[in-house]
């Protein structure tokens, strides 16, 4: 497992303070994933020795919460609110256009790996629909027209995809 | 003596019925309690499991005392009878403790309609395989869709589908879409077998049950998931669409794995058996067993079954066969080589024939290692028959090398072996051509191919008797299938062999006569005990006399060495 | 008109040169009230919070006083404190303003609550969704800690406690008090029986645990100044404090506003603070508490008592905001989220785009709302794609009546209520939908029309 020596220095300062190993399993998935991309069969196996537990329990929880992923996103992973409030002011129309735009159905990877397409629910920020996610960076009040601005951003390269260094 | 812990009993109310029940139970064992058939449906409470209440199925309708927030005095009603104030939801009967003057409706109408709706969730994605699927005829949602669904389905929309006939581990094959998520495998694996490798990936109505990739449910205790899966979905793929189980007639048998004696239902149809489940008791075995006790059915119509009485390989009848081995056994200078297979009815036979024929007995010890949960380390399932009995007075070795010995010295002339293949226990084919060799047994080997006289014996499965296991336990099997044709119970034999031995006429005999003839000699037995009177869950004897043996057995899931001797410690004389 | 906002949470939110360090925080009088927490007796900070009235602000509105009267205190296992900060509700957006732009008020309630109830650690529970969040209040809390007011011997008062952050992965359910606890033990987020699994009893590792919301806990600070009588006078009896209201939907200024409760009506916030519907809509319904909230009918009429014997008559316009008048008209005030829809809206669209959310979001442990919940989304899918029968109207009001109150947890009601008050309210929408897909059937036409809500 090739884990980055700043990662192994967090998970083991992290470890430790909470009072049963296996609290510190959804905190490593984060960080493991943040530090490989997403949570391969090999990764969940190494968190479940590091906290002493069994595969089962890790990838219970990792299939359990939509943010912890079993596959690679595309370079750019763009996320749209699908809930109520932003969807009153937008969001399905601003999803269509990212779709045009990329040429890739929502909840798939464009062709050429560029961009993967999701919907989400609520990121609370309900007052500034309809909300984009690209990595960890959010876009508000993305109409139609702002998403073809960020789609050719994002083709051009410019956009930052939102991972942290 | 230990002295129990007393249990307080409390009167709580179950459809206008008072009932006593001990104080803190749940409601669905309190229910059981009320009698008259009555029981709170349910799929996810397992009296052995811990409470997991996710079924919803054992909704019930609860009110306790009124008592006026003030003052704390009762609330009356006008007959001076407690006002009851009803919960407005209904509440979970496995997780609800009864407490005094509690009160519970089974059957009013927001209980019955909980059950419809709770039945009409659970039909709604679950596949309609009742035609192909083994759990038909003991599926507890055919039953209680029967009795608590709505009789008609509302739903038009797609159903889920998830992994169907997958391999979970090499013994239990799994129905992803039959599951209804209940979560008793899950719990099971890791509460009782401490093996953790079952879990739900996926969430809401997609969760699905797994093993993690790569891993199995190999563990020897897989399949009592079975046994418990409330539905069709984790099946045993050795018993998969062999038979209906509607069938299937269910005997009561113990297990012979080891000294553990679980308690088990043989399940056979026309002579044949089909599979061996666990029979609760819990003293002995709770509601489990393992999956290795399970296949010890299928040897009993293998290849090398003896089927025969035969004097020097010749087929002969059983009276002739008897007469053989009084005559072998009148010459003298006999070792007999008991078991502790045999049941105890058969250990008070050879008893005597020892006793009357001057032989030297000698057991062997069949050891293993002991996984600290229902398989001992002592793998035979009536040592302690041969204690009782007074057939041995010591714990056996795992070989015959006094024996060996003894033949080879000459002291030894006639070897009369029950159930066990002499020349793998340190005795050589030459050494046994040197003796006449009486065996008894149900299955062909080295010793019985030699023999001067082979008397097939039935197996656990084809014969009423009894076993003493690890608690002193006094247990009772009864015969679930015939054994060959033509093979006698072994006690018939055995007082064909014994009578004339004090110059008896071998008398005729039944389970029953044997056991006239044997209760009142033994002193751990009541002299009024008989066999067909035993209670079904065993007899604890007294194990007093015992206790300073050094017994192989490591603690177990119902079996602490050192509690035990504590218990049965013969109590001080003032 | 003008309504001023009572600005006691969001007091330094959007202002210009205030920023979420613990320097700035400090020079507004920052942590005062923690240092004089820790001269007080746990058992006086408690009975001011008691006294105060202050009701839970993530949803149900349970006493916080008396949350914490039932902590089990004798049980000798440590006592945790956890900050929900899991803010999920669709239409609730108050606590991610507090997290990025004023940490250190939290992270002051906080340490004042876990004084008060004699906490062994604390938690922050926050969304994975908030990683910025997460960032700041990690950083807030190393300050904090460089300044001794958590960590070992606080302020030299002989208490020590630290707060752990720990993050979500998107789960709606975690912000369920139970389900927060599974996730934070590294299980899957599945909420726990109660009884016998109350948290103030059977909490967090088995032990003695209080769960509250990140807007309680910053109330918990300003309970300490002000004491709890003179936070029980802001608003009226019984809804005290203030609320922050989160308006979203078809309003032309959509936005979180802070009022005493009771001190403006829905009609007020909408069309005054919000600026009113866009040109030319006219408003047809609003959800007023989060979308598991009822839903309120714009035309419909109010009648009935309140707790304090008084009669109301009211039309949405009228209706005070807090938690007991909301209660009173049928809905609720739960999370504070506001969701406005005007003539344009698509009530089935609506009740679908719901329906996958609850459908999406269940834990799936429970029976009724396993099944139950996506058969509605189904339903709702189904009569949007162009195939909805009459009878769907009321198969899903049945559906709705036969998982709530047989759940595990709250989740169940949450699914339940939208779709139990939608036909309620809007039945005539639903029927109509399956009139039309039949006409055009009939017609030889494509059943289904575009749809902008799901």
């Amino acid at each position: 497992m090739n884990l980055k020596p700043e990662t192994i220095e967090k998970i083991d300062k992290l470890v430790p303070r909470y009072p049963t190993m296996r609290s510190a399993a959804l905190p490593l998935c984060h960080l493991v994933q943040e530090d490989q991309g997403y949570l391969s069969n090999e990764a969940m196996e190494w968190i479940a020795q590091r906290l002493d537990l069994q595969p089962i329990n890790i990838i219970e929880i990792v299939s359990f919460y939509p943010m912890l992923r079993t596959e690679p996103t595309g370079q750019y992973h763009v996320r749209v609110c699908r809930t109520l409030p932003c969807a009153l002011a937008g969001a399905y129309q601003t999803c269509h256009r990212f779709e045009e735009e990329f040429g890739c159905k929502v909840g798939h990877t464009s062709a050429d790996g560029k961009v993967t397409l999701e919907f989400v629910e609520c990121h609370a920020d309900c007052g500034k629909g309809p909300v984009v996610m690209v990595g960890e960076d959010e876009y508000t009040d993305i109409d139609p027209e702002k998403a073809s601005e960020l789609a050719s951003k994002m083709k051009s390269g410019e956009l930052s995809n939102g991972l942290p260094a | 003596m230990k002295i129990e812990s007393i249990v307080e009993n409390i009167t709580i109310n179950i459809d206008g019925q008072d009932v006593d029940v001990p104080k803190g139970i749940n409601i669905i064992e309190a229910v059981k309690m009320a009698g008259k058939g009555k029981e709170v449906p349910h799929y996810c409470y397992h009296p052995k499991l811990s409470i997991a209440g996710n079924c919803r199925m054992c909704m019930v309708e609860m009110g306790m005392p009124m008592r006026d927030r003030t003052t704390g005095e009762a609330i009356l009603e006008e007959d001076g009878s407690p006002k009851i104030g009803w919960m407005p939801k209904p509440t979970i009967g496995c997780a609800t403790n009864a407490s005094p003057g509690m009160h519970i409706r089974t059957h009013s109408d927001m209980v019955k309609e909980s059950r419809n709706g709770v039945t009409e969730f659970l039909l709604i994605n679950h596949p309609l395989d009742c035609p192909i699927c083994d759990q038909a005829g003991e599926c507890r949602l055919q039953e209680f869709s029967a009795e608590h669904g709505r009789g008609y389905s509302r739903f038009i929309e797609d159903k889920n589908v998830k992994p169907k006939r997958t391999r979970l581990g090499p013994r239990v094959t799994l129905d992803d879409e039959r599951c209804i998520l209940c979560s008793r495998c899950v719990r099971f694996s890791k509460e009782i077998a401490n093996d953790d490798v079952l879990g739900f990936v996926d969430r809401g109505t997609y969760s699905t049950l797994t093993c993690y990739p790569g891993k199995e449910l190999a563990h020897n205790y897989s399949l009592n998931t079975v046994d418990i899966c409330p539905v069709g979905a984790l099946t045993s793929t050795d018993f998969r669409f062999k038979m209906r189980v509607w069938f299937l007639k269910r005997t009561h048998s113990i297990c012979t794995e080891s000294s553990i004696g679980a308690n088990t239902e043989i399940w056979s149809r026309e002579g044949k058996i089909y599979r061996i489940t666990p029979r609760r008791n819990d003293e002995v075995n709770d509601t489990w067993m393992t999956d290795s006790g399970r296949d010890l059915f299928k040897p009993i119509e293998s290849e090398d079954r003896l089927t025969h009485y035969t004097i020097e390989g010749v087929h002969t009848t059983c009276d002739e066969a008897a007469a053989s081995v009084v005559k072998l056994i009148q010459a003298g200078d006999v070792a007999l080589v008991g078991s502790a297979h045999s049941s105890v009815e058969e250990q008070f036979f050879y008893k005597q024939i020892a006793d009357r024929s001057g032989a030297k007995v000698s057991l062997v010890s069949h050891q293993g290692e002991g996984d600290g949960l229902l398989l001992s380390e002592d793998r035979s399932p009536n040592l302690r028959g041969a204690l009782v009995t007074g057939l041995i007075t010591e714990l056996p070795e795992a070989r015959l090398e006094t024996l060996a010995r003894e033949i080879n010295s000459g002291a030894v002339k006639t070897i009369f072996a029950v159930n066990e293949d002499l020349t793998e226990l340190g005795i050589s084919k030459e050494a046994l051509a040197k003796v006449n060799v009486i065996y008894v047994g149900t299955h062909a080997n080295a010793t019985s191919e030699v023999a001067s006289v082979v008397l097939p014996s039935l197996s656990v499965f084809e014969k009423d008797g009894t076993f003493i296991n690890q608690s002193f336990r006094l247990q009772r099997f009864k015969a679930a299938v015939p054994g060959p044709r033509g093979v006698e119970p072994d006690y018939t034999v055995l007082e064909k062999i014994a009578a004339p031995l004090s110059q008896e006429k071998p008398a005729s005999l039944t389970i029953d006569l044997v056991w006239e003839r044997m209760a009142p000699k033994i002193s751990q037995f009541d002299d009024s005990f008989r066999w067909r009177s035993l209670p079904d869950d065993g007899v604890a004897l007294n194990a007093s006399a015992f206790l300073d043996l050094d017994f192989v057995e490591t603690k177990n899931l119902k079996y602490d060495p050192a509690a035990f001797k504590e218990a049965h410690a013969a109590p001080v004389e003032a | 008109m003008e309504h001023k906002e009572t600005r006691l949470i969001f007091k330094h939110i959007d202002e210009p040169g205030y920023t979420n360090d613990i320097d700035c925080y400090m020079q507004y009088g920052g942590y005062e009230q923690l240092k004089k927490a820790v001269t007080m007796k746990p058992e006086d900070i408690c009975a001011e919070v008691l006294t105060s009235g202050v009701r839970g602000r993530g949803g149900a509105g349970f006493p916080a006083g008396m949350k914490w009267k039932f902590l089990d205190r004798k049980s000798g296992k440590p006592i945790y404190l956890i900050c929900n900060a899991d803010e999920s509700e669709p239409g609730t957006f108050k606590d991610r303003q507090i997290i990025h732009q004023d940490p250190h008020q939290l992270i002051e309630g906080m340490m004042c609550a876990a004084f008060a109830i004699q906490a062994k650690l604390a938690f922050i529970y926050i969304r994975g969704e908030f990683f910025q969040g997460y960032r700041i209040l990690e950083k807030a809390i190393e300050e904090a800690r460089s300044k001794n007011f958590l960590g070992d011997n606080i302020l030299g008062s002989g208490y020590s406690c630290d707060i752990i952050v720990h993050r979500g992965a998107g789960a709606y359910i975690c912000g369920e008090e139970t389900g927060l606890i599974e996730s934070l033990e590294g299980f899957r987020a599945n909420p726990r029986i109660k009884p016998p699994y109350f948290p103030a009893a059977l909490g967090a590792y088995q032990c003695p645990t209080i769960v509250n919301n990140v807007e309680t806990l910053c109330d918990v600070k300003h309970i300490v100044e002000m004491g709890g009588e003179a936070f029980a006078k802001i608003g009226t009896p019984g809804n005290t404090g203030t609320r922050i209201w989160c308006v979203s939907g078809h309003v032309q200024k959509p936005g979180y506003y802070e009022f005493a409760c009771a001190d403006i009506t829905l009609g007020q916030l909408i069309y005054d603070v919000c600026g009113g519907l866009k040109p030319g809509r006219k408003l047809k319904a609003v959800i007023p508490g989060g979308s598991s909230a009822k839903i309120l009918r714009a035309d419909e009429r109010f009648k009935g008592k309140l707790k304090d014997g008084s009669e109301f008559d009211w039309g949405i316009e009228d209706i005070p905001m807090d938690f007991d008048s909301l209660a009173a008209v049928g809905s609720m005030s739960g999370s504070g989220g506001v969701i406005v829809m005007d003539d344009t809206t698509d009530m089935v669209e609506a009740l679908a785009n719901i329906n996958y959310f609850y459908a999406h979001e269940s834990c799936g442990q429970c029976t009724p709302c396993r099944e139950g919940v996506p058969w509605m989304r189904k339903v709702t899918q189904r009569m949007v794609d162009g195939e909805a029968r009459e009878e769907d109207a009321d198969l899903l009001k049945s559906i709705a009546d036969q998982i709530a109150g047989r759940t595990i947890c709250a989740f169940g009601e949450a699914a339940s209520w939208p779709v139990q008050s939608f036909i309620a309210k809007f039945k005539d929408e639903f029927v109509e939908k399956a009139k039309e897909q039949a006409a055009r059937r009939k017609e030889g036409k494509a059943t289904a029309t575009e749809t902008t809500l799901i």
